[in-house]
C-alpha cells in the first residue's frame, strides 16, 4: 500500500514537473528568460560570442568536442595534482593515471562509473572541483545536443542550429543551478552531511567503540549528482549511505530529481516543435517501458534472496541483502530502476546482491539504450533517434517517404540514425567480448558462476551508456579495466553525439512537407506502439545472447549455488 | 579552432570557479547557518545516529551484521568494513556492501553462520539480522528485528518482555509521512534509552 502511494506521489509530482518545467526550458532554450542577465552578459564578454552568434551544427559540434576534451583535460589535472592542492584535510595523495583517466572520461561523458571509493581516495578539491562540476556541465552538455535536435524539427530552411556556448550557460544557470541548490537545502535539512571541515572521531562510552567518520561537502553534492543523472556520489555507498541519502524523503527526492528533466524534455521537445501530442507520444514510449521495468523488478525484489532462504530465514519483506532498513525492498527496486533507465547510476542498494531477476531489469533498462526515459537530454535525442527509425518502417510499410513533424527522412537521416543507434550495442558487444576473453578481464568479478559474467557486463553497459552503475563486486581499478571503461565510456557518449548533431543540422536545413491524408501519423497510439517496438527489437536481438548467459541461468539455475 | 580552445579553457575556469567553488561554500554556508546539526554528520554524545556501531554484547539490541563482530564466516567480507566509516576500532574501512550475488556460495555460508549465531544467542532472525546492508553500517533495524532480538536482551538484562517491547514501540519511526520508506528503529537511540532502564 505504501508502496503505491509513492508511485502515486511520483506520478503526480512528474507530471506537474512535466509540464511546468518543460515549458520553463522550452523558454530557457528560446531566449525567453532573462532574470539573470546580470550573470549571463559577462560571461558571453569573457567568451567573445553573443545569442545573436548563431553557429553551423559543425561549428556547434566541434564546441562541444573541444570542449569537453578540455574538461577531461582539467579533470584528470586536478586528479593527478591533489596531493599537492588544498582542501585535502585527509591527505590524501595525487590518484594514479590510469584511474584518473577513467574517472575524468567518466565524469566527462555524465557516466560517473568510479573505480574507487570516494572517501578513501578524492579530497574535497577534487570533489569539488573535478567531479561535482562535471556534475553540473555534462547534463548541460547533454540537454544542449538534445536541443541541437528538437531545432532541427523546429526550424524551416535554417543553415544554423543554436550558439553552444549562450545554450550551455542558460541551461546550467536557469535550470541546473537553482533547482540543485534549492533541494540542497532539504537534503542537508534531512540530515545530509554539509561541511568542509574534515573527518570527526566519535567514541561510545556504550559499547567502546571508537569510529572516525567521513564527512564533506555532501548534501549540495547529492542534488546535482541526481538533477543531473550524474549517479556519482561522494562516499562509496553512494545514495545507500545516511550521509547522502538519510531518510524516506530524500529517497524519494532523490528518484523525483533524476526523473524530472529526461522526462520534462519531452514537453520541451512538444513545445519548441510545435506539437506538444508529439512530446506526449515519446512521454508514453518512455513511461509505458519504465512502468513495466518498475513492475517487475519491484515484483523480484519483494522475493526472498535465495540464500537467506536456503539458510533456512523466512522474509516477508523482500531481499534484504545489500539493502539499507530505512528504505525497504520495493522502493530501493524503484529507486534502483529509475537510476538505471535514466543514466544516473547512483545506487541506494548494492545491486550485485539483487535477485536474479531484479538484477536483470537494471541491466537490461540499460540495454535499451538509454531512452525510458533516459539522461538529461541523451534520453531525448536517443529516443528521437529511435523515433526516426520506426517512421522509416512505418514509411516503408506503407510504401510513403517517411516524415516525422513535415521533415522528409531521407537517406542522409535513416544512415545518421542507424548509425546512432548501433554505437552502443557495438562497442559495448565488443568490449565485453574482450573482457572475458583476457585474464585481465576474467579477474575482474568477485562472484562465481554466471554471476561473475553478469558483473562483467553489467559493468561494460553501464559505462557504455554512460550509466555508471555496477556490479559493485567487479574490481575495476585495474589498468585493463580502467582503460578499457574509459574507451567505452567515450564512444558511448560521443560517437552518438555527432552523428545526433549532424542529424540536426540536415534537419533543420530541410523545409515542411505540408501533411497530407497519406502523412503516417507520429502523434498516436500506433506509432507509440511501433517505437516500443523499435526499441525492443533492437535492445533484444543485440543483447538476449549475453543476458541469458548471466542472469537467466542465474535465475534457471534452481537450488545451486557458485 | 583556436578560438574553440580558448573559449573552452574560459568556460572551463568559469564552471570551476562557480559550480564547484562557489556552490560548494555557499551551500556550506548556508547549510551551517539553517542545519548545524546535520550538516556536521549529527553526532550526538554516544556517535552519529546516522552511522551504525558494532553493538557486541547481548545487553545492548545488535544493528546488522555488517561489522566485524562475532561473525566469524564474515571474514570474506571484512574489506567493506562493515560499521566502518573510515576507521573504527582500529581498522580501515569504507562505506559499501558485501556485493555478493544471490546464488553466491560465500553468501549462503555467511547467512548460515548468522544464523547459527543468532540462535546461539536465543534470538530466532530476521532477513535483516542475517544480512548486510547496502551502506555496510546501516544506522537502523525494523521493529520486527528489535522484537526478534527481545529473549537476548530481556535475559542479560533481567528485564521484563513487555518493558522491551514497550520500549520498542515508543522508538519506532513510521515510514515517514506515513508512506516514503519503511517503518524502523534507530539502534543507537533504542540502546541509549535502553540504558537509561537500567
Amino acid at each position: 500500500m505504501a508502496f503505491f502511494l509513492t508511485l502515486l506521489a511520483l506520478v503526480v509530482s512528474l507530471g506537474l514537473t512535466w509540464r511546468y518545467l518543460g515549458s520553463y526550458m522550452a523558454a530557457v532554450f528560446d531566449g525567453r528568460v532573462h532574470f539573470l542577465g546580470f550573470v549571463e552578459r559577462p560571461i558571453y564578454r569573457l567568451l567573445g560570442t553573443s545569442p545573436e552568434q548563431e553557429q553551423t551544427w559543425k561549428r556547434y559540434g566541434a564546441a562541444v568536442i573541444v570542449f569537453s576534451g578540455v574538461s577531461l583535460l582539467f579533470t584528470y589535472a586536478i586528479l593527478r595534482l591533489q596531493g599537492w592542492l588544498p582542501l585535502n584535510p585527509q591527505h590524501l595523495g595525487n590518484v594514479g593515471s590510469a584511474l584518473s583517466f577513467n574517472t575524468a572520461a567518466s565524469f566527462v561523458t555524465n557516466t560517473n562509473w568510479q573505480n574507487y571509493g570516494g572517501e578513501t581516495t578524492m579530497s574535497y578539491f577534487s570533489q569539488i572541483g573535478a567531479l561535482m562540476v562535471q556534475q553540473f556541465v555534462t547534463p548541460a552538455v547533454g540537454i544542449v545536443v538534445a536541443v541541437v535536435l528538437v531545432r532541427g524539427f523546429a526550424r524551416r530552411s535554417s543553415s544554423t542550429v543554436g550558439n553552444f556556448w549562450v545554450d550551455l550557460t542558460r541551461c546550467l544557470f536557469y535550470v541546473l543551478l537553482p533547482i540543485a541548490f534549492a533541494f540542497g537545502i532539504v537534503f542537508v535539512g534531512e540530515g545530509a552531511v554539509m561541511t568542509l571541515a574534515g573527518t570527526a572521531t566519535v567514541h561510545d562510552v556504550l559499547n567502546q567503540v571508537t569510529q572516525t567518520i567521513a564527512r564533506g561537502p555532501i548534501g549540495f553534492m547529492e542534488s546535482i549528482k541526481q538533477l543531473g543523472t550524474n549517479g556519482g556520489g561522494f562516499l562509496n555507498a553512494n545514495s545507500a549511505t545516511p550521509f547522502e541519502n538519510p531518510t524516506g524523503l530524500t529517497n524519494f527526492l532523490s528518484i523525483y530529481l533524476l526523473l524530472s528533466i529526461p522526462f520534462a524534455l519531452t514537453y520541451t521537445f512538444g513545445k519548441m516543435v510545435g506539437s506538444v501530442r508529439h512530446g506526449v507520444a515519446l512521454l508514453s514510449v518512455m513511461a509505458l517501458l519504465f512502468g513495466v521495468w518498475v513492475g517487475f523488478t519491484s515484483f523480484a525484489e519483494h522475493q526472498n534472496n535465495p540464500a537467506v532462504a536456503a539458510a533456512g530465514v523466512h522474509s516477508t519483506v523482500g531481499n534484504t541483502e545489500g539493502k539499507e532498513v530505512r528504505f525497504g525492498d520495493t522502493s530501493s527496486a524503484l529507486f534502483a530502476v529509475s537510476s538505471t533507465m535514466t543514466s544516473t547510476g547512483s545506487a541506494d542498494a548494492a545491486y550485485d546482491s539483487f535477485t536474479p531477476i531484479g538484477g536483470m531489469g537494471l541491466m537490461t533498462g540499460m540495454m535499451l539504450g538509454e531512452v525510458t526515459p533516459g539522461g538529461t537530454g541523451s534520453g531525448l535525442y536517443t529516443l528521437l533517434i529511435y523515433a526516426l527509425i520506426a517512421v522509416f518502417i512505418g514509411g516503408l510499410m506503407i510504401g510513403r517517404t517517411p516524415e516525422y513533424l513535415g521533415k522528409k527522412i531521407q537517406s542522409r537521416e535513416v544512415k545518421l540514425a542507424g548509425l546512432a543507434a548501433l554505437v552502443m550495442p557495438v562497442v559495448v558487444l565488443i568490449v565485453t567480448a574482450i573482457a572475458v576473453s583476457v585474464a585481465a578481464g576474467r579477474a575482474g568479478p568477485l562472484n562465481a558462476g554466471p554471476h561473475g559474467f553478469s558483473e562483467i557486463l553489467y559493468g561494460l553497459t553501464s559505462q557504455g551508456n554512460n550509466n555508471g552503475s555496477a556490479f559493485g563486486g567487479l574490481t575495476g581499478n585495474t589498468p585493463f579495466y580502467n582503460i578499457i571503461g574509459a574507451v567505452d565510456m567515450l564512444l558511448g557518449r560521443f560517437a552518438i553525439m555527432v552523428p545526433v548533431l549532424a542529424l540536426g543540422g540536415a534537419l533543420a536545413a530541410k523545409n515542411v512537407v505540408p501533411e497530407s491524408l497519406g502523412t503516417f501519423r507520429t502523434d498516436n497510439a500506433m506509432f507509440v506502439g511501433l517505437t516500443i517496438g523499435v526499441i525492443l527489437i533492437i535492445g533484444g536481438l543485440t543483447f538476449f545472447p549475453a543476458v541469458s548467459l548471466g542472469p537467466i541461468v542465474e535465475q534457471l539455475s534452481h537450488g545451486r549455488f557458485f | 579552432m583556436l578560438l574553440h580552445l580558448r573559449r573552452s579553457f574560459t568556460m572551463a575556469l568559469i564552471c570551476l570557479v562557480i559550480f564547484g567553488f562557489a556552490y560548494a561554500v555557499a551551500g556550506t554556508g548556508v547549510a551551517q547557518v539553517l542545519f548545524k546539526f546535520q550538516a556536521n554528520g549529527s553526532i550526538t554524545a554516544h556517535g552519529s545516529t546516522l552511522i551504525g556501531q558494532n553493538w557486541s554484547s547481548p545487553r545492548f539490541f545488535h544493528g546488522r551484521p555488517d561489522d566485524f563482530g562475532p561473525y566469524a564466516a564474515n571474514s570474506a567480507t571484512h574489506t567493506s568494513g562493515g560499521d566502518n566509516p573510515l576507521v573504527a576500532n582500529g581498522v580501515n574501512g569504507g562505506s559499501g556492501a558485501t556485493n555478493l550475488g544471490p546464488r553466491s556460495k560465500v553468501l549462503l555460508a555467511n547467512t548460515r553462520a548468522l544464523v547459527a549465531y543468532w540462535h546461539s544467542m536465543g534470538v530466532s532472525p530476521t532477513p535483516d539480522l542475517v544480512t548486510t546492508s547496502g551502506s555496510g553500517y546501516d544506522p537502523d533495524i525494523s521493529p520486527q528485528d528489535a522484537l526478534a532480538q527481545i529473549p537476548m536482551v530481556a535475559k542479560a538484562r533481567g528485564l521484563s518482555t513487555t518493558v522491551l517491547s514497550k520500549l520498542i514501540t515508543e522508538q519506532t519511526h513510521g515510514a515517514q509521512f506515513g508512506f516514503l520508506g519503511a517503518s524502523f528503529v534507530n539502534v543507537l537511540q533504542l540502546n541509549e534509552a535502553l540504558a537509561k532502564l537500567g
